[in-house]
């Protein structure tokens, strides 16, 4: 496998505040990572840097072999690239901006007239082909800067938020197309949306506060935190704390962390660090102390909890 | 090399006709055309000057241009900043300078078409008397040179700002200063307190006094170079500011 994307230690500053710090990655053919982490935590900082167009304070970022500082013309002639929020020139038809930006990158006639009709095909623009980039729908623009990214047929693509205020059907055409073009490519796809990256990405690559704290398939990091030894129970009663202080004694010395509150009921985890406990027995004893458990059972994580769990766990 | 060439072309393509893509182009250019007719017939009486030349239209130009020129290099940067598009044309693999060259050539080349069409009041010139139209030729001649040297400053003065009125009021104010640098009513404020050097240096400065000169028909090196170094400066430091403030 060729690695067509290395990034290593690239730092950033704005003023006081550290965006980005130390994030290495490296993405090969094939792969399509999904860069994942709460609002701000760096993500676009991060893909600007990649791109070559923020200058990191530290660290060195490589697209295909190219040095995106010492030879950003290489560099970039290999990259496709969709900005966060999709902007385009909004006074220009879709037709015209597509060939301008195929031009800018060194299209010419042919060749280029060749690649203007895959796009419109491909990523179904024929019937706004001669429309204002400004008339259209949020997810027709959005798909403008996917063909802009394309027009080149690069080998890296970064894509930032592509499916960022599209309606469910629009995401799963988004994903699709994405998925169709992934295998002779390297794509970083940021994100967070987390069943996206689960449907499209082939690795999740989490950051939080400018730090990479987990970087794995989307089924490793949730096999990471399924290891039998948490317990979730279900409690449908508005008192919850209340509850929670007279499970806590019938526990077993468990950790209690509240997952979440869904229409009244609420999730509590019940964790053991070091042996795994038995549900059964657990249920009877709360049962029996006459507590409104609804459902006791082995915790099996989801990406959410997974996402929740590292970018939380460092502040 | 042949890459940067093209590349300001294609640079040079867009924006030129963005420049027709919303009426704001042709309300320029009836407003200029108003405004440069207006001056010259009415203010500067050119039908009751007797004299077959160009003189009462060419003074006005760097009044005229001290509004016009910011209004057209108002859009090159700040627009580009304010949509977020400079994220895709500074990660296109093409050296900066050469957008920055073929943003600046569009609008100067929009101003060509501006003057272009001032060209009737020539053939009125010469339809009513014989000027020298030599003279007039050296008039065109620094005309443009002005305005290109304006809009090199109203398209630097864009890229630090995302407000296009910002940038045109800001850029106002500096094509002012430049053209009244050499006036008397300046350089006597300044003549006060100021060491003589500093006096000489913004008379030097003075777009008007190059300006007159040339409109008088002297086609001179000082004043070439003047002008010349101006847009080439003004470049310059919008290159290097695009760079700066791309990301902000």
């Amino acid at each position: 496998m060729t690695t067509l994307v290395e990034a290593h230690g690239l730092k950033k500053r704005f003023g006081d505040m550290t965006a980005v710090d130390d994030v290495s990655l490296s993405v090969s053919r094939g792969e399509v990572v999904g860069f994942l982490g709460p609002n701000g935590a760096g993500k676009s900082t991060t893909m600007k840097m990649i791109t070559g167009f923020l200058e990191p304070d530290t660290g060195t970022a490589q697209i295909g072999g190219h040095d995106v500082w010492r030879d950003p013309a290489a560099a970039k002639a290999k990259l496709g690239y969709l900005p966060e929020g999709a902007p385009a020139y909004g006074d220009m038809p879709v037709a015209d901006f597509l060939t301008f930006c195929g031009k800018m990158r060194g299209l010419r006639k042919a060749q280029l007239n060749n690649r203007l009709a895959e796009m419109a095909e491909r990523v179904r623009l024929t019937e706004v082909w001669s429309r204002p980039i400004e008339a259209l729908s949020k997810g027709y623009r959005r798909r403008v800067g996917i063909a802009q990214a394309l027009i080149h047929d690069p080998d890296i693509l970064v894509l930032d938020e592509p499916t960022d205020g599209l309606d469910p059907n629009q995401k799963h055409e988004m994903r699709n197309l994405i998925r169709e073009i992934a295998p002779n490519k390297s794509i970083i796809v940021s994100t967070h949306i987390l069943e996206e990256v689960e449907a499209v990405c082939s690795r999740a690559v989490i950051i939080a506060s400018g730090k990479v704290v987990a970087d794995a398939t989307p089924r490793d990091l949730v096999g990471s935190k399924d290891d039998g030894r948490a317990i979730q129970i279900r409690i449908g009663s508005p008192e919850e704390a209340s509850v929670i202080e007279k499970i806590k004694p019938l526990a077993d010395g468990a950790e209690l962390e509240v997952m979440e509150r869904i229409n009244g009921s609420t999730r509590v985890l019940l964790r053991y660090n070091d042996k795994p406990e038995d549900t059964r027995a657990i249920e009877t004893r709360l049962k029996s102390a006459d507590l409104p458990v609804e459902e006791v059972g082995i915790y099996r994580p989801r990406l959410e909890d997974v996402f929740r769990d590292v970018t939380t766990r460092i502040h | 090399m042949t890459a940067s060439l093209s590349s300001v072309s294609v640079v040079f393509g867009r924006e030129f006709r963005a420049y027709f893509a919303t009426p704001l182009a042709a309300i320029f250019l009836v407003v200029f055309l108003a405004l440069a007719g207006a001056m010259t017939f009415f203010v500067s009486g050119f039908f009751a000057r007797g004299s077959a030349d160009m003189a009462a239209f060419f003074t006005w130009m760097p009044w005229l241009f001290l509004v016009l020129l910011p209004a057209i290099g108002m859009r090159l940067w700040a627009e580009e900043r304010r949509s977020g598009t400079i994220e895709l044309l500074m990660t296109m693999p093409v050296a900066p300078w050469t957008i920055v060259l073929g943003k600046f050539l569009a609008g100067w080349a929009f101003t060509g078409v501006a003057l272009a069409l001032t060209t009737p009041l020539w053939i009125t010139v010469n339809w009513l008397g014989s000027p020298d139209n030599g003279v007039i030729v050296a008039g065109y001649l620094g005309t443009f040179l002005m305005a290109g040297a304006f809009l090199a400053i109203a398209a630097c003065i864009s890229t630090l700002t995302k407000n296009q009125v910002i940038a045109f009021i800001s850029a106002a104010i500096v094509t002012f200063i430049l053209v009244t640098a050499g006036l008397e009513l300046v350089l006597g404020a300044i003549r006060g307190w100021a060491p003589y050097w500093m006096t000489e240096a913004v008379a030097a400065l003075s777009v008007l006094e190059h300006f007159q000169r040339i409109t008088q028909g002297l086609i001179e090196a000082p004043t070439l170079i003047f002008f010349g170094s101006l847009i080439v400066l003004a470049l310059m430091i919008n290159t290097f500011l695009v760079d700066l403030k791309k990301a902000q």
